[in-house]
Order: structure tokens, then C-alpha cells, then sequence
């Protein structure tokens, strides 16, 4: 219980923080306050907010419970991949977009595409794909925060309460504190997370009586494939460089872009945003490695058992069998067991507040949603004109009150899972849009039309994906199962933990498809007109 | 000169990050640390380095002055 209660407490401290945000920005009922917070934040809230914006629970629960059935391979697949194309991407169009907003008073990104390609109704195409491919995440905080504090309070709080709670809290800050409110919190959240990893890594390591003995005795088991990557495939690891693009892509992240006072404070982000990967990745994905040798742990053994049978037997199983043991090996909750056994009981309160932290991230993309829905269609289609930006930063705070319900509502009734895999295709097809970025700030050829064929390109692929995976049930670990191949060259394949085109995971097709789309319509199709370009090319040829 | 040697530097980060010679090796740094693990974090250190580079050497200041020089569009009409 007294995890629980400390969690509470980290709660209401983020309650307070929203509400304070509120009460500094009182008077002030302008679009741009509430949205961007005036686009004024300093260079720490900055790095932090940014960076906690894109850390999702899958960073700490996720990441451990990848590495405890996959190895220290979830390291380089997810963490260091990102944290050379992220900052890159901050760099190279975090900046252009940033300068862009000052100079033009840009909200969201789809403004600036339809400025930029001088269209109104393809902007409204590439709104609703961003939104559709964004709501999952929003479901799944909410069912990410009941299953934590259900665990946490020891079934005590049920699933329904902990996930209005969250929903609630969540909903209130970003309600009254708009950006400046989320961007404080997501501060906040992010200097738990940090102190997390390192903590729960001093406690579990003493607890486990040092690492080294954890290390070899792993080493010398069966299980010594887990400190390596022989079981992954050199293309898979290669097809997880193109994930990263998505985070650019991402609305939340790009409207957080439009946030900073300077552009000097991207400087510091820039720099430290791999350190911040190194920090909190590091210490989850060595723990969730090294969950495998704890003994006492019954959960944790029998997550084992059902990783064993399904490599052994899952060949012969029907697929439902083979999906429920992979669910049973599911390592999401491997971290909050390690602290359970070897955390005191205050100290696994202050580190489930950490957890709740890692949860509770979905805030911003609630508030991207709000801000996307006001600018791109409320404003755009003349509410703002005719009711003033007063009733436009309500209607706004209106629909964060409505998503965040339609959001709850979802999660008490479908199964997780399906989020899981909705946010699965979410990440490869934000990285398909990222070539729209591309093109709208570096290339003066392109245009509307191409800016379209890779929205409905990018949606149609997506769709694919997801029917693919639904008709064909996952095979046994180890195997694919080839269902296109042509001359010997396998095509298209269904593989244990997705799909394959060519042995890549279906984001590398997708990005490279979605550039070439771009390219081509656009050499074939009107460009904007001179005056447009000049805005953003200036007069010379680029 | 300088961009080509950025450019560069960032390929080969990329390349480097493919890291294909620790594939199936489970050699323990310090006794602890799999080798394959070390390797991703000391890259981390490398790409916080290269990004401090890129700052340092190509940072698009036009952008800011252009900022600072030209009035609000929405603000100005």
C-alpha cells in the first residue's frame, strides 16, 4: 500500500504543477500561449520537456521487458539508433520548422504544409492520417497507468479507477495548463526518469549481491544468447535505423519544436539528447538482461518456462496456443518485480512514481491533438474568424476533455494488445510522412500533389501491415514463414514478431517508397508559385 | 570542405553503428558488461560528440538572424 500512496502523492505534485502553469498564465487567452506557452520556453525546460515528450512507457517497462526475452540487442535496435537519427533530425528540421513558426506564426505542422504547397483540402488529408495514427498512444497511457497502479497498490486499486485516475489527472493538467503545464510536467518527469535508471540499477545490483556473478552465470546457461545478438537478423537490425525517423514526424514533437525562446536552446538538446537515451536505456535494458537469473522471483520463472516451451514445442502449437505463451513471457513488468524483491518498500514508491512517469507521457500528444484539431480544421475552416481566439483556446480545451473520455472509454473495453500493435505500425508510418518534412524544407520541386500521393500512400500501407498480421498468425520463434517469394528471393514473409519485404521490416519499403512518390509526382505535377518559394528558398536556385 | 567532412563523419557514425563484429561474441567488459552492450553505450558518447560537432561547426545561424530580421507575417498584416 504504501507504493501506492507515494505514487498519489507524485500525482498530485504533477496536478499542482499543471495548475500552477495555469495560474502564471491567467489573463493571457491567446492560441499561441496556451498551445506553444508563447513560445517561450527556456533552454532546460527545453531539452528535458522535448525529451520526455518522446520517452514513452515503453521506455522503461518496455525497454526491460524487450531485453528480458531478446537480449542486449533492444539496446542497439532502439536506444542507440536514436540517439544518432534523433538529434540529427532536431538538427536538420527541428530548427527549419522552429525559424519558420517565428517568421510565419505557424501552430502545427500542417500549416506549414499548406503554406508551403499552397493547398487547403490535402492538408486536411495529412491531419486526419497524423490523428488516426496518434490516438493509440493516447488509449494506451491510459491502459498503461490502471495496470500500473494496479500492480503497484497490489490489486488493490482496480484497473477502472487507475485508469480514470490517470485519465484525470492527465486531462487536468493539460487542460489548465495547456503547453506551458505539459512541458513543466514533462520536466519533472523526465528528471524522475533519469534518477530511476541509475537508482533502481544501485538497488537491484546489491541486491543480486553485484552483476558479475548475474553476468557469468548467464554466460555459461543456455540463455547466453541473450548477451549477444545472434539471434537477430544483420537486416532487422539495420531496418531499426529507418524507426527513428517517426520522432520528427511526430506531431507533438515537431509543435515542441515550434516551443523554444531561441534557437540556440536546440543547441543543448542536440548535444545531451543521445546522453539522456545512455542514461535511462542503459540501466532497463542490462536489468531486464539480467532478470533472467534471478531464481526467487515465481513470476519471473514461470515467464521462462513459457519462453522455453514455446521454443521448443511452439513448431507443433496452433497459433492462439503460441500467442498465449507469448504473452505469458511478456517481460513489461520484469522491472516493477525486480524492485519488489529487492527495492525497500518507500523506495519502490518513489521508483513506481517513476514507472507512473513513463506512463503518463501521452499529455503531450492529448494537447498535440487539441492544438492540431483548433488550428488545422476549427480555425482553418473560419471558427476562429468568426467566434475570436477565446472560444478557439476553449474549443480546444473542450476537446482535450472529449478525446481524453473517447480515450478511457476505449480502454476499459478492448484488449491492449491491439494498441500495442496499433502503435507498432504508428512509429512506421510516422517514419513514411518524415519524407514530406524532407521536401517541404529542402527541395524548392516539390509540391502538393506529391505531398499527397505519400499521405495516401503512407495510409494505405499502414492498413496493409496491419491485415497482413491479422490473416497470418505469427509462426514459431526462429521460423518465417514465406509467403511471397520470386525466384528464389523472399518477398513477403511473416516472421514471429511482424512482417518482412525483402528480410526488412516494413518501414524501409515504406520510407523509401514514400520518397520516391514525393519525387516523381512532384517532377510531374504544377509547382508553387515563385512568390511561395521565395518565403522559403529566398531568390536563389536551390 | 568542412560540410563534406560532417557529412562523412555522420555516414560512417551510421555505418559504424551496424557493429558487426561483436554479433555473436558475449565477452564480458569489466565482468559484467556484454561487449555488445558497451559497444552501443560508447557510441551513444560518440554521437553526443559528433551532434557537438555539427553544433559547433554547421549551425544554421542564417535561420536565427533571418528571424531576428524579419517582422511577424501574421503579427504585421
Amino acid at each position: 500500500m504504501i507504493p501506492a500512496i507515494v505514487v498519489f502523492l507524485y500525482l498530485a505534485t504533477v496536478l499542482y504543477i499543471g495548475i500552477f502553469a495555469f495560474r502564471r498564465a491567467a489573463g493571457r487567452e491567446k492560441a499561441e500561449d496556451y498551445f506553444l506557452a508563447s513560445r517561450s520556453l527556456g533552454p532546460f525546460v527545453f531539452l528535458f520537456s522535448l525529451f520526455g515528450t518522446n520517452m514513452t512507457a515503453f521506455a522503461i517497462l518496455g525497454s526491460s521487458g524487450h531485453a528480458f526475452n531478446n537480449g542486449i540487442v533492444t539496446f542497439g535496435l532502439m536506444a542507440s539508433s536514436s540517439g544518432l537519427v534523433i538529434p540529427l533530425t532536431i538538427f536538420l528540421i527541428g530548427t527549419r520548422v522552429w525559424a519558420l513558426g517565428k517568421k510565419y506564426g505557424f501552430m502545427t505542422p500542417v500549416q506549414m504544409f499548406r503554406d508551403r504547397w499552397e493547398c487547403s483540402h490535402i492538408g486536411t488529408a495529412i491531419f486526419v492520417v497524423q490523428a488516426v495514427l496518434l490516438v493509440p498512444y493516447i488509449i494506451i497511457g491510459i491502459m498503461g497507468g490502471g495496470t500500473t497502479l494496479f500492480t503497484i497498490s497490489g490489486g488493490f486499486v482496480p484497473y477502472w479507477f487507475g485508469g480514470a485516475i490517470v485519465a484525470l489527472v492527465v486531462m487536468s493538467y493539460v487542460f489548465f495548463g495547456g503547453m506551458r503545464g505539459t512541458a513543466w510536467v514533462n520536466t519533472f518527469q523526465t528528471v524522475l526518469f533519469l534518477c530511476f535508471g541509475a537508482i533502481a540499477l544501485i538497488v537491484i545490483g546489491v541486491g543480486m549481491g553485484g552483476f558479475s556473478t548475474a553476468a557469468e552465470g548467464l554466460k555459461n546457461s543456455p540463455m547466453a544468447f541473450l548477451l549477444t545478438r545472434e539471434r537477430i537478423s544483420t537486416y532487422y537490425f539495420f531496418s531499426y535505423t529507418f524507426i527513428p525517423l517517426s520522432a520528427i514526424a511526430f506531431p507533438h514533437i515537431l509543435i515542441f519544436c515550434l516551443t523554444a525562446r531561441k534557437m540556440n536552446q536546440f543547441k543543448k538538446t542536440v548535444i545531451f539528447y543521445p546522453i539522456c537515451i545512455l542514461a535511462i536505456w542503459l540501466p532497463c535494458v542490462f536489468l531486464g538482461v539480467m532478470a533472467n537469473r534471478v531464481a526467487d522471483v515465481p513470476q519471473i520463472k514461470a515467464k521462462q518456462e513459457a519462453r522455453r516451451v514455446l521454443g521448443t514445442q511452439g513448431r507443433t502449437m496452433e497459433p492462439e496456443q503460441r500467442e498465449q505463451l507469448r504473452e505469458q513471457s511478456a517481460g513489461d513488468d520484469v522491472i516493477m518485480l525486480l524492485l519488489q524483491r529487492y527495492a525497500p518498500l518507500w523506495l519502490a514508491g518513489l521508483l513506481g512514481a517513476g514507472i507512473m512517469a513513463a506512463v503518463m507521457a501521452s499529455d503531450s500528444q492529448i494537447l498535440a491533438l487539441s492544438t492540431m484539431f483548433t488550428e488545422d480544421v476549427f480555425a482553418f475552416y473560419g471558427g476562429k474568424r468568426r467566434f475570436g481566439e477565446s472560444v478557439q483556446v476553449q474549443t480546444g480545451r473542450i476537446f482535450i476533455i472529449l478525446i481524453t473520455l473517447f480515450a478511457y472509454a476505449v480502454a476499459l473495453r478492448a484488449p491492449e494488445t491491439i494498441f500495442e500493435l496499433a502503435i507498432q505500425y504508428a512509429f512506421s508510418g510516422f517514419a513514411a510522412l518524415s519524407p514530406l518534412l524532407v521536401a517541404a524544407l529542402f527541395w524548392k520541386g516539390s509540391t502538393k500533389w506529391g505531398a499527397l500521393a505519400v499521405t495516401v500512400w503512407t495510409a494505405l500501407a499502414v492498413i496493409a501491415v496491419a491485415v497482413f498480421q491479422e490473416s497470418v498468425p505469427a509462426p514459431a520463434p526462429g521460423v518465417n514463414q514465406v509467403i511471397w517469394s520470386l525466384g528464389g528471393t523472399e518477398v513477403l514473409a511473416r516472421t514471429p514478431g511482424g512482417t518482412a519485404v525483402f528480410r526488412f521490416m516494413p518501414v524501409v519499403p515504406m520510407v523509401i517508397v514514400s520518397a520516391l512518390l514525393m519525387w516523381i509526382v512532384s517532377l510531374v505535377t504544377q509547382k508553387p508559385a515563385q512568390s511561395t518559394l521565395a518565403r522559403y528558398f529566398g531568390g536563389g536556385n536551390q | 570542405m568542412k560540410s563534406t567532412l560532417l557529412v562523412i563523419a555522420v555516414a560512417a557514425l551510421y555505418i559504424l553503428h551496424q557493429d558487426i563484429w561483436f554479433w555473436r561474441s558475449s565477452y564480458l567488459v569489466f565482468g559484467f558488461i556484454p561487449i555488445g552492450l558497451f559497444y552501443q553505450g560508447v557510441f551513444s558518447i560518440a554521437a553526443s560528440l559528433l551532434m557537438w560537432l555539427l553544433v559547433t561547426f554547421a549551425w544554421p545561424s542564417h535561420l536565427e538572424r533571418e528571424v531576428e530580421e524579419t517582422p511577424r507575417e501574421d503579427e504585421t498584416a
